[in-house]
């Protein structure tokens, strides 16, 4: 089976700027997937490429085994965006929008799927009140449901929780998530990283329009990171002898202490028991996707220099 | 088909939503005209033997109603669209691009007709207006509405802000317009002028329409059929074309 998207050495300049360069990405059937990275990465100019909207200089996409330009018809059918520009129509009310888009998705009948996206977006008491009166939340959320609307294979969504409040956050990832177990392929950007972290399998780091990672991720984090450590203030202010091989880190007058697994927490707290030393503060540090970005970008950095 | 359906209906109801600027508004300012005209020059002018001037003024100043409606209603979509962003919707949707070219002529020829209807009704009220070929003249109204809709569709596509839009309406569509003989016969001008007239396109949709309305005109209305026929289909290749090359819509 064709991946529901194959990204095969895109290049893409505006002007002297290199957006991206020789991009190869391939996203299977039924992932969630990650694309990260700072501002300015290329995330959005990738997922313009692959929806259409722009043109690459060289390289070629596939939608689920659909050229995007040579097939744009069968590849924007099986596709879903969400941009990240807050757009909309306003000469119509919520409900005449997704009727509208469904309309030209070739659905004439698609009232029950909309009435589905409108409860489950929480847009129930705005269905009918024109896109203009609508706070920037909601209408994020009107971008989710458009999106929807065909209930394409491959959603890709650009930022869809920027200005967003915590309850409908929980409300949509618990929507998509849904959709991804139903078998929809799932992409999405996000500046949140914990959202990526819980929701994704796999990710990809872009950083100047270029892939810097692509990996599960465990493995990211994994490979990325330092591990598991433990954070330390002490009295007297003294790390014993037999603890120092793990200091990784001492900042704040915190001592860092690597702990390859949590069995080593019980033999550092009966260490400093036996000396007499005071634990006056202490943190269970687990590494997280945040800690990946920056380790990257930190690399990424002292490489182009 | 449902999807070149729903962006027809939806390009109708955008103009019908706020049928007051779209409509109304245009309706008033054709009659204004024909109202100063009325006045000032009623007494001194005769263009056809026996047709009064005012007659004579009103099938070309519905005519202008029609294609300046038609333009303005595809390029103010479009650049409307552009400007906030919206039209990514349709460029995101399947939508072939003939599909898309011809929902945006067609809700540009309906009103267009609409805007020249409701004059024309209100006209007949007051005037005693011939209307021997209807079809004919409606076969006009529909072919240069549909060049003047594919030309407001090229127009927004390139315009990058409303004052550029401006311009291509104060410098191309207006001077053509005016110059095409709506407000007198090309046969009144001097021979020099009556050449130059034959180059203007917009001559032949209004000279048409108007043999539509007296059974007079200054050329054969058959030929002024096939000019604008012809135009028709080279500006709707053009625009289908200049559709799916993406420019000024897709980076
Ligand atoms: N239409 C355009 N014309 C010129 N440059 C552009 C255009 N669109 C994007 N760029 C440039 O391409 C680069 C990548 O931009 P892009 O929008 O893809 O970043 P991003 O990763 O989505 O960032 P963000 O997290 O801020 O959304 C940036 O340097 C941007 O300035
Ligand atoms: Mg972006």
């Amino acid at each position: 089976m064709s991946p529901a998207i194959e990204v095969k050495q895109v290049c893409k300049r505006y002007g002297s700027l290199s957006a991206l360069t020789n991009i190869d990405l391939e996203i299977h059937s039924g992932e969630f997937f990650a694309l990260l990275g700072p501002n300015g990465a290329g995330k959005t100019t990738l997922i313009s490429i692959i929806a259409g909207l722009s043109f690459a200089n060289s390289g070629s996409v596939n939608v689920m085994g659909h050229n995007v330009i040579t097939h744009y018809q069968q590849a924007r059918l099986n596709l879903g965006i969400v941009p990240q520009e807050l757009v909309f129509d306003p000469f119509f009310t919520v409900r005449e929008i997704l009727r509208i888009q469904s309309g030209y998705y070739g659905i004439k009948e698609n009232a029950r799927w909309i009435d589905e996206i409108i409860e489950r977006l929480d847009l129930t008491d705005k269905a009918d009140a024109n896109m203009r009166a609508l706070s920037g939340g909601m209408k994020r959320r009107v971008l989710v449901a458009q999106a929807l609307v065909h209930k394409p294979p491959v959603i890709i969504l650009d930022e869809p929780t920027a200005g967003v409040d915590v309850e409908l956050r929980q409300t949509l990832w618990e929507f998509i998530q849904q959709l991804n177990r139903d078998g929809h392929t799932i992409v999405l950007t996000t500046h949140y990283l914990e959202e990526a972290e819980t929701l994704c399998n796999r990710v990809a780091m872009l950083k100047d329009g270029k892939i810097i990672a692509l990996d599960s991720t465990q493995n990211l984090i994994g490979k990325m990171t330092s591990g598991n450590s433990l954070r330390l203030r002490l009295l007297p202010d003294v790390l014993p002898l037999s603890l120092q091989v793990l200091q990784i880190n001492r900042s704040n007058g915190l001592y860092e202490l690597r702990i390859d697994d949590y069995a080593q927490v019980e033999f550092i707290l009966s260490t400093l028991r036996s000396g007499q030393t005071q634990i006056l503060e202490m943190h269970l540090q687990q590494p997280d996707l945040e800690d990946v970005f920056v380790n990257l970008m930190k690399n990424s950095r002292n490489k182009s220099k | 088909m449902t999807g070149f359906v729903t962006l027809l209906y939806k390009e109708l109801l955008r103009f019908w939503k706020v049928g007051f600027q779209t409509i109304l508004a245009p309706m008033i300012s054709t009659l204004l005209y024909l109202l100063i005209f009325f006045h000032v020059l009623e007494a001194h002018v005769e263009v056809y033997p026996d047709v009064a001037y005012t007659i004579f003024l009103i099938p070309g100043l519905v005519m202008m109603a029609v294609i300046q409606n038609a333009f303005a209603n595809s390029s103010s979509s479009i650049i409307q669209s552009k400007i906030s962003g919206n039209i990514v919707f349709i460029l995101l949707s399947p939508l072939s691009y003939r599909a898309i070219f011809f929902a945006y002529i067609l809700a540009a020829i309906a009103r267009g007709l609409l805007v020249g209807l409701g004059v024309y009704l209100v006209t007949v009220i007051f005037f005693d207006v011939p209307l021997q070929l209807p079809l004919l003249a409606l076969l006009f109204g529909i072919l240069g509405s549909g060049i003047l809709g594919a030309m407001g569709l090229i127009a927004g596509i390139w315009a990058d802000k409303f004052d550029q839009l401006a311009a291509f309406q104060n410098f191309i569509i207006l001077p053509l317009t005016f110059l095409s003989g709506v407000f007198y016969s090309v046969h009144s001008l001097p021979a020099g002028w009556q050449v130059i007239s034959h180059l203007n396109p917009f001559f032949y949709m209004i000279d048409g329409f108007r043999y539509g309305f007296f059974g007079v005109s200054d050329i054969s209305p058959y030929v002024s059929l096939g000019i604008m026929a012809i135009c028709l289909i080279v500006i709707s290749t053009f625009t289908i074309r200049l559709l799916r090359s993406g420019y000024k819509l897709r980076h």
